[in-house]
């Protein structure tokens, strides 16, 4: 076994063994699947939309990615609190390779929790194409790797916990409300929908949306290349801020 | 070429000095002892010599190599018992130990074998499946240990290695480390507070107050110098009450006169 596997599986160790984070991580996305899904389904098929589970389902998952992602790459703050970081940080390997290892498991977590939100969407109502389903793992990965970059990314510029409420507010709650998660993106005022443009998870959701039966807003092959650019550069981000990292 | 040497060690936290321009050698295959009370910066120190923190100004060298521009290299020549935990709790102990292996690129076919000898060493291999988090913190320091010995590094770093150990485990450990020392060439870089230990032990002692190191020496010569019985008196006698306080004034002094200076400004 090498440096990257052991610590890609150590990620997927902590996070089977934690009950409770698979099961509360579940609650949000099936209240948002529920109430959103059921409440505005009538209007949104009377405004000419057609099934809003169709459209929603999609942006659910993608949200339950997000925050797994981002939750994941957090976790660093708790292992430099803990001392674990330490550990990792001293021993004779790449830091890349430690950052590395951590972010594809904290994506692969991610994508397994993304996995499970489409299934649960399926028995709520979801319909989906199931023909491009391949293309749609494949956004829903870089969706995870983006996010677990992100977060990896913040969390090795903190110290404690103390700033995480901000990032919630501030980054992670704005980047789902406006990437059209939960609404169309056509026909919103010209400032709201250049913020979306700035989204990442904006080509997420519509990549996801796409591959998964329904209309996309920019194109599975736009949405794919500025994911996966997006992507690559959180990756090198991430990646060097993490091999800075002093504690 | 020494194991250890530090050129003029600074490290500055804002206005806070902790480490002040240091300067010492450790031999091959010595025992180093590093001693020093509660904050004199002797955590801090380590952090420097195995590539955690940068230093402010100054060098060191592991082996010959800059811990600042070789820091790879670095990190190939030593291994490292902290002083505050750093076991991962939601693993279980023998994962630990694993994880470490893997880290530290031991041979895949000695893994095994390594581990179980480690863990019987702490009596820990009936408890091997268990998850961190349920043991007592004498369990998870033992399981720290094991985890620092289980490749054989050149150089070892053990930050108060047996603090809050009983003396049977003391007793135990030390012998283990001196077989290694004397075996294997190790060469042991240790802090503790337990002077009898450190006299027992080492083979050169440094004594480190407010950043600074105010004694360098074998434990015969730091006794003859402060005129005591006993390592621990040499120790008070260079570190003591007396000192601090004045020492203690000082640095208030210094700050009063940089506020001051900062509101002139």
């Amino acid at each position: 076994m090498n440096t990257i596997t052991i610590l890609w599986l150590r990620q997927l160790k902590k996070y089977f063994r934690s009950k409770s984070r698979i099961i509360g991580s579940m609650g949000q996305p099936l209240l948002f699947l529920i109430a959103l899904g059921f409440g505005f389904g009538p209007i949104y098929q009377k405004a000419g939309g057609g099934n809003y589970i169709d459209f929603l389902a999609p942006g659910i998952i993608a949200m339950s990615i997000l925050f797994t992602a981002i939750f994941s790459g957090i976790e660093v703050i708790w292992d430099k609190q803990f001392g674990f970081l330490k550990e990792t940080l001293v021993a004779p390997v790449s830091r890349y390779e430690i950052v590395l290892g951590r972010t594809l498991g904290g994506a692969t977590v991610a994508l397994f929790q993304g996995a499970i939100v489409f299934l649960i969407s399926m028995l709520i109502g979801f319909s989906p194409n199931l023909v491009l389903l391949p293309f749609a793992i494949v956004f829903a990965l870089l969706i995870s790797l983006f996010f677990t970059a992100l977060g990896t990314a913040i969390a090795s510029m903190l110290d404690d916990m103390q700033g995480f409420q901000l990032i919630m507010n501030f980054l992670v709650m704005p980047v789902f409300f406006l990437s059209g998660a939960l609404f169309p993106l056509t026909g919103l005022p010209s400032a709201i929908y250049s913020i979306t443009l700035f989204d990442p998870l904006s080509y997420g959701v519509d990549g996801l949306r796409g591959t998964l039966g329904a209309v996309t807003q920019f194109g599975l092959l736009t949405d794919f290349t500025i994911l996966g650019v997006m992507t690559v550069i959180a990756l090198g981000i991430g990646s060097y801020l993490f091999s800075k990292i002093q504690v | 070429m020494y194991a250890i040497e530090t050129k003029e060690l600074t490290k500055k936290f804002g206005s806070l000095t902790a480490v002040d321009n240091i300067s010492f050698q450790v031999k091959h295959g010595s025992i180093f002892a590093f001693l020093g009370p509660n904050g004199a910066g002797k955590s801090t120190t380590i952090k420097m010599l195995t590539t955690l923190l940068s230093p402010t100004s100054g060098m060191v060298t592991l082996n010959g190599f800059d811990v600042s521009k070789d820091s790879n290299e670095v990190r190939r020549n030593f291994g490292i018992v902290f002083q505050d935990p750093s076991l991962d709790d939601d693993l279980t102990a023998y994962e630990n130990m694993e994880l470490h292996a893997v880290l530290y690129k031991v041979p895949q076919n000695e893994i095994k074998e390594r581990i179980e000898q480690l863990l019987n060493f702490v009596e820990l291999w009936d408890r091997r499946d268990n998850l961190v988090k349920t043991f007592s913190g004498g369990m998870k320091r033992r399981l720290e240990i094991a985890r620092g010995l289980l490749h054989h590094p050149k150089i070892l770093f053990l930050d108060e290695p047996t603090i809050g150990l009983d003396p049977q485990t003391r007793n135990h450990i030390w012998s283990y480390l001196i077989k290694m020392n004397k075996e294997e060439g190790t060469t042991i870089f240790v802090t503790t507070h337990y002077m009898e230990e450190a006299d027992k032990v080492a083979d050169q002692i440094a004594i480190i107050d407010h950043g600074k190191i105010v004694a360098q020496g074998t434990s015969a010569e730091l006794k003859e110098k402060t005129k005591t019985q006993s390592l621990e008196e040499a120790f008070i006698a260079l570190t003591g009450h007396e000192i601090r306080h004045e020492e203690a004034a000082k640095g208030l002094h210094m700050r009063h006169w940089r506020s001051a200076a900062r509101r002139g400004s």
